[in-house]
């Protein structure tokens, strides 16, 4: 009995010792960029375009085309994510092209990321004539997103009581009345907070707009949707890998990561928040 | 009438705004197919000047050599397959070690803090992984090895079993979760341990999610392109183990496409190593996909 009893605590040691394990590393993940990259950053870090052949200066073109590639697939992939979301939980019935349709979402956010690349390029890039530009890689990014968006607003959506559609329905009003009226409503905050959350992780996506627009370096800020742009991933990829002296930008690169770091943390942060006080609400 | 006359543009109306919503959510089943279709197209015009056979067989790619270009995949494919294997064996231990002690040791206290750090894990972009393996795990592993750099395939397992720890850890919680309280307390009631009924009565009624969870890692793994392509050395040869360096299918596809001219045989094949790809994530996905789903309808 003793044996037994001795065994089980060497072992449950052992699972927390893996539990731990994990978040020592994410703590080595950023201790080690936040001590190295912190340095770097300053006001002039991230307002100013990079100089001298990418040896100096900052990351400005970097974050704003990171922000905006983003708008471009968020007005891509909310809306479609939406919809899409409400004939799964409002209208659909079990049947085989419901069947099919959930499989289809399941597999797609499996799908490789440099294979979206690849359909970006064929479909966007050539065949769309879009060229290598913000518009190729924000649609890129936007059928990307589409599974995380569809599946976060139908969590959403499953959230608001099954009372709150019958009352409506029992006073008369349509289907799309009471969709209207009383489930968007209620699930729209978890909805955007879903959809923001697959926005941080399109924002730190490179493979994708490897090929579909994002540029080594451009010397203006983009004008339109035709133009190619610099991104934050893309940026720090080049700047640890593909620049000519690589040792001396190392520090730019660090810090490049520790900015992009803090912008998805701090994104996962807002939305972790916004989840645990909706749940919260909903208790009382 | 006037009454009659509005239901029926209410009802049409109805119709319609369904239809709309329809026509988006069957949108994911024609972006799959679309991939299929648009891959395959692309890489068919490979195979007018590339032999089928030897392009699944053949080791050497070598597609801008000045003498005689070869486009055989198969060393690419065995790398991939190599450092997703070893990227399994570090995460597959680790990964069902942490769902247990979340699903049946740990306070819930601890939960609360150890669940935001594997979503923040999930959430760091892969080129800021491989960014690490350049200046963490490499100069680690040169170190240890003796190695003049530590670019090479280990590199890039430890990296990736970081990357599918996120997912086989989740879902083998949840499938932790999901076995029937009564087992656990029947196994408790005859005497057993808590580990014991852990080890021999729930992980062995969980075992089809974990299978599962483990082959959506092995998915995410295998398809990866930024960590590997950073971490792991590019040397496009045969693999000769887990201290070499190696390059993979979706690190092929990554250097090379940005380079090569459109519409050559070279460009072809590029689409061709990515219906592969595709093809082996799919088929792997969706049978992780066939056990879950066999499970999730048993248990209802």
């Amino acid at each position: 009995m003793k044996r037994k009893k001795f065994i089980q605590v060497i072992s449950f040691l052992i699972l927390r010792g893996c539990a731990y394990l994990i978040l020592a590393v994410l703590l080595l993940f950023i201790y080690d960029i936040a001590s190295k990259g912190g340095s770097v950053i300053s006001w002039e870090f991230l307002t100013q375009a990079p100089r001298r052949g990418m040896t100096e200066g900052g990351i400005f073109p970097a974050i704003v085309g990171t922000f905006l590639v983003t708008m471009v697939t968020a007005v891509i992939s909310i809306p479609v994510g939406i919809f899409a979301a409400i004939y799964l939980n409002e209208y659909a019935r079990q049947t085989r092209l419901t069947r099919i349709i959930r499989l289809s979402i399941r597999n797609l956010s499996g799908v490789p990321s440099i294979v979206y690349g690849l359909f970006g390029v064929i479909l966007f890039v050539n065949a769309m004539k879009f060229g290598t530009s913000l518009l190729s890689a924000g649609l890129t990014l936007g059928l990307l997103t589409l599974p995380w968006t569809i599946t976060a607003s139908e969590e959403a959506l499953k959230t608001v009581p099954q009372s709150f559609r019958e009352g409506a329905l029992a006073l008369g009003a349509s289907k799309w009345q009471t969709i209207r009226t009383n489930v968007l409503p209620y699930s729209f905050s978890g909805i955007i907070t879903g959809a923001v959350l697959g926005l941080a992780r399109a924002a730190g996506e490179t493979a994708p707009i490897m090929f579909t627009g994002a540029a080594f370096y451009l010397p203006s800020l983009p004008h339109s949707l035709k133009d190619q742009f610099m991104a934050l991933p893309y940026h720090l990829y080049v700047m640890a890998t593909q620049h000519h002296s690589i040792i001396k930008v190392r520090p730019l690169a660090y810090g490049t990561a520790l900015v992009l770091l803090m912008l998805i943390f701090v994104i996962n942060l807002g939305a972790y928040i916004t989840r645990y006080r909706l749940r919260k609400i909903k208790m009382e | 009438m006037k009454i009659l006359k509005k239901k029926r543009i209410t009802r049409f109306k109805e119709a319609l705004i369904q239809t709309f919503f329809m026509t988006n959510a069957t949108l994911a089943v024609m972006i799959l197919v679309g991939i299929f279709i648009l891959l395959a197209w692309s890489a068919i015009p490979a195979f007018k000047e590339i032999n089928f056979v030897k392009f699944m067989t053949g080791v050497n790619w070598d597609p801008t050599s000045p003498v005689k270009e070869e486009y055989g995949i198969l060393s690419m494919v065995v790398s991939t397959f190599m450092v997703t294997f070893g990227a399994l064996v570090i995460a597959i231990p680790i990964g069902i070690g942490v769902a247990a002690y979340l699903s049946d040791v740990a306070h819930p206290r601890t939960r609360e803090i150890i669940k935001p750090v594997i979503e923040l894990l999930a959430g760091i972009p892969s080129v800021v992984v491989g960014f690490l393996g350049i200046v963490l795990f490499g100069p680690l592993i040169a170190h240890l090895f003796h190695l003049p750099n530590g670019l090479n395939a280990l590199n890039g397992s430890v990296l990736l079993a970081i990357m599918a720890l996120p997912t086989i850890i989740s879902i083998s919680e949840d499938s932790l979760k999901a076995v029937p309280r009564s087992y656990q307390e029947a196994s408790l009631a005859l005497g057993a341990s808590r580990w014991e009924t852990l080890v021999r009565i729930k992980i062995p009624a969980a075992l089809s999610g974990i299978i599962a969870s483990i082959m959506l890692g092995m998915g995410r793994a295998i398809g990866e392109t930024m960590t590997v392509l950073m971490a792991t050395g590019n040397a496009p040869a045969f693999p000769h183990g887990f201290l070499s360096s190696i390059r993979t299918m979706t690190a092929t596809i990554a250097i090379e496409l940005g380079e090569v001219p459109y519409y050559t045989t070279h460009y072809y094949a590029l689409f061709g190593v990515g219906l592969v790809l595709f093809i082996i994530t799919f088929l792997v996905n969706l049978s992780a996909d066939l056990i879950l789903h066999r499970y999730q309808e048993r248990e209802q």
